[in-house]
């Protein structure tokens, strides 16, 4: 992504592309880490949802459904936060690798 | 019609908002500013203004709701001075990184411990990095001519930056003087109308005000926002000429005073300079080449003018209302005093604070310094570079 100068920005920090976050693969700060969903054990109560700082639970048709790794920050939130038994999201190992794009 | 009216400098702030008509007038009442936003609040209650007036539960909220408004799209002003402007102070930043032209009239008042109502620049002078224009104002007539023009200054395109006029608490803020206030339509001609830019009422545009920016953006922001008061001087100039043909009094960065064929000076903000300027006069008639140099803007710092101002001086006395513990002098005496460096020529430099507090500066303060200096030149030896005025010592 082609960043600005100085002078090619707008003044007083104005964005008037608002709701580019979503160019900013927050997906690239995961290191080590990543969060595995597994659907049989999930019984669909949200908190993942709710808690998760990057809204990258995939929800299709009113259900979780599993992570979007171009946002998923490998926090581990929504392992720590899902109350099942057997947890329906656990964090596993992940090769680091330094992705293109997002911030700095 | 322009006419004489007896007001103090609150009051001639106040008739200058009058007149100005704000959209949104939001302040905490302070003293010694307190009469500017009663005063306002009169005018409202009778029907003499339009401006939505806003009475937050205190400076921080002030602020904040000037920021508001005024990205919302409108003329914005406020009024606090000491506490309050301390109270303010994080909401300084914002309203100068988002490029808001709010004007605050300020009734320079010292801050505590020991806490004290009287007048400094305490108050200003820590704000000076705000990234906020700062225009000192003599008295009355001068914090009325200010303030009008302080909207021209910081709405201006290429300019887009908040503004400071400052006052000296009591001093000027509550002390009587005759001033003339002009046409209330000429005033109004001469301020114009407010274009804002990328106003958020604007439906039309989607976009976002003060987003979170990180490593990668930060310092481009914080570098285009410094341009915004870089482009300030010419306009300064520009609006204070522009005045003068209006009104009859022009205005520039300074005021130089008994200047022409001076060797010594003596540099002084605000109130202070007229007392000073008493001073100069007893000296002149006593054969001294002694001169005044008043600034009037602090923000941006007019450092090349100044310096060609004070570059064949023999020796200098900068007299700063405030103090800065630990630096090396006090901020209008740094200031000065960095101007000159990259001359060959130039004057010996002294710094002197004074009146904080409200501490009384009086004419014999000034010539007992203008005896100093004449010595510093004879001798071209500086034997204290920096010193306090009127202390028990
Ligand atoms: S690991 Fe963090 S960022 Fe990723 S899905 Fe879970 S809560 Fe969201
Ligand atoms: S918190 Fe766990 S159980 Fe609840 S919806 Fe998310 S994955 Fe399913």
């Amino acid at each position: 992504m082609k960043k600005e100068t100085w002078k090619e920005l707008t003044i007083g920090t104005i964005n008037l592309d608002a709701g580019n976050s979503v160019k900013n693969l927050t997906g690239t700060w995961r290191s080590g880490k990543k969060p595995q969903f597994i659907e049989e054990k999930c019984i669909q109560c949200f908190f993942c949802w709710l808690y998760c700082p990057h809204s990258a639970i995939l929800v299709e048709r009113d259900e979780v459904k599993g992570i979007n790794y171009d946002y998923c920050t490998g926090c581990g939130m929504c392992s720590v936060e899902c109350p099942t038994k057997e947890k329906a999201i656990i964090m596993v190992k992940e090769e680091a690798k330094l992705a293109e794009g997002g911030a700095e | 019609m322009s006419t004489l009216k007896t007001l103090n400098g609150n009051q001639s702030i106040a008739e200058a908002v009058r007149q100005i008509d704000p959209d949104v007038v939001a302040a905490y009442p302070i003293t010694p500013s307190t009469a500017i936003v009663e005063t306002i609040a009169k005018f409202k209650a009778d029907g003499l203004i339009t401006s939505e007036f806003v009475c937050p539960e205190s400076e921080h909220s002030a602020m904040s709701v000037c920021i508001g408004a005024s990205s919302a799209g409108g003329r914005v002003m406020t009024a606090t001075g000491s506490q309050g402007l301390a109270l303010m102070w994080e909401m300084l930043y914002i309203a100068a990184g988002l490029r808001l032209p709010i004007v605050a009239a300020i009734a320079n008042r010292a801050l505590s411990a020991p806490i004290n109502i009287h007048g400094d620049h305490s108050d200003t002078m820590g704000a000076r990095d705000s990234g906020w224009i700062q225009i000192y104002s003599e008295n009355c007539q001068e914090a009325y001519d200010n303030f009008i023009q302080a909207f021209r200054i910081g709405e201006d395109l290429k300019v887009r930056t908040p503004v400071f006029v400052g006052l000296d608490g009591f001093i000027i803020s509550h002390s009587l003087e005759v001033i003339q206030v002009e046409d209330d339509a000429k005033v109004k001609k001469f301020v114009g109308e407010y274009k804002p830019v990328y106003p958020l009422l604007d439906t039309s545009r989607k976009m976002t005000v003060g987003p979170i920016d990180f490593t990668d953006y930060y310092f481009e922001h914080k570098r285009n926002q410094i341009e915004g008061i870089e482009n300030a001087p010419p306009v300064i100039e520009a609006v204070g000429k522009e005045f003068g043909q209006k009104f009859g009094r022009e205005y520039g960065f300074f005021e130089e005073y008994r200047m022409d064929d001076a060797e010594l000076c003596i540099v002084v903000m605000s109130s202070a300079a007229g007392t000073c300027k008493d001073a100069i006069d007893e000296l002149r008639s006593d054969g001294k080449r002694i001169g005044l140099l008043k600034p009037r803007v602090f923000r941006p710092f007019p450092h090349e003018k100044i310096a060609e101002a004070l570059k064949k001086m023999k020796a200098v006395a900068v007299f700063d209302r405030s103090s800065s513990p630990g630096a090396f002098g006090a901020p209008l005496f740094t200031e000065v005093r960095s101007a000159l460096y990259d001359h060959k020529e130039r004057p010996h430099i002294v710094n002197y604070v004074y009146g904080l507090g409200g501490r009384d500066i009086k004419v014999e303060h000034f010539k007992e310094v203008a005896l100093k200096l004449e010595k510093i030149a004879e001798t071209g030896k500086v034997e204290e570079i920096y010193g306090y005025i009127n202390l028990r010592e």
